[in-house]
């Protein structure tokens, strides 16, 4: 199965690292990608369930594939400014 | 119309820098949004911020941010920045400015600017204080077409 890489930031990046890394098959889409994530880090699975998911630095909905090429980030809820 | 800057860097910021930018002799008017660091929130005490982003697409989305404003607001000119890393109270984490003809578009485009950056920037911060260390989450992120449908409905 294809290896992702997604990169976390802020309380995600310190509870899982900066990269976590997983199989998903071929043709998953971001709501399967949380699952998986969220399924590898059960203590954090509310912080992951909350967080959004972008490709290629676009914010995308649950059901855009995403595949080993692409920059894939999950990003928890925003405090800038 | 006029992006005349629009950066993510090393904080903290110098505010009359971004005021000075939107100058121009056709403008009577200047919004100027500044953002500091506050010594308290939700009850507690805050004595510093450190501010960390995905920095690559939080410049994609200032940007983005900025071109839509100057495409609503045409005469406007406007400019926005953010920054980054360890910060103490009093000190100035974002700055929007707006500079127009007469005021009313000024206004209206600062707080466009601003709103987006809550909004949507890729950024987040983690105070520090006598009561503790905690990441501040304010806004969930959202797709475009979902703030879209919202907007419309």
């Amino acid at each position: 199965m294809p290896l992702l890489t997604v990169h976390c930031y802020a309380a995600l990046r310190e509870a899982a690292g900066a990269r976590v890394e997983l199989e998903l098959p071929a043709g998953s889409t971001a709501g399967e990608l949380k699952r998986a994530v969220a399924e590898q880090l059960p203590d954090h699975a509310a912080l992951v369930e909350r967080s959004a998911v972008a490709v290629n630095r676009r914010l995308v909905g649950p059901t855009e594939t995403v595949g080993p090429e692409d920059e894939i980030a999950l990003l928890p809820p925003v405090s800038g400014g | 119309m006029p992006v005349i800057r629009s950066e993510v860097i090393e904080g903290p910021l110098d505010p009359a820098l971004w005021w000075l930018q939107v100058q121009d002799p056709s403008c009577g008017a200047t919004v100027l949004m500044t953002g500091q660091v506050r010594d308290h929130h939700q009850g507690n005490r805050v004595v510093r911020l450190e501010y960390e982003a995905y920095r690559s697409m939080a410049e994609e989305v200032m940007e983005e941010v900025l071109t839509e404003t100057a495409r609503r607001w045409p005469e406007v000119r406007v400019a926005a920045g953010h920054a980054l890393g360890s910060m103490e109270v009093g000190e100035v984490s974002v700055v929007a400015a707006a500079s127009a003809a007469h005021r009313s578009e000024a206004f209206g485009a600062c707080r466009h600017i601003i709103d987006g950056l809550k909004e949507r920037l890729p950024v987040w911060k983690k105070e520090f204080g006598p009561d503790g260390e905690r990441w501040q989450e304010e806004v969930p992120l959202r797709p475009a077409e979902e703030r879209r449908d919202e907007e419309s409905g």
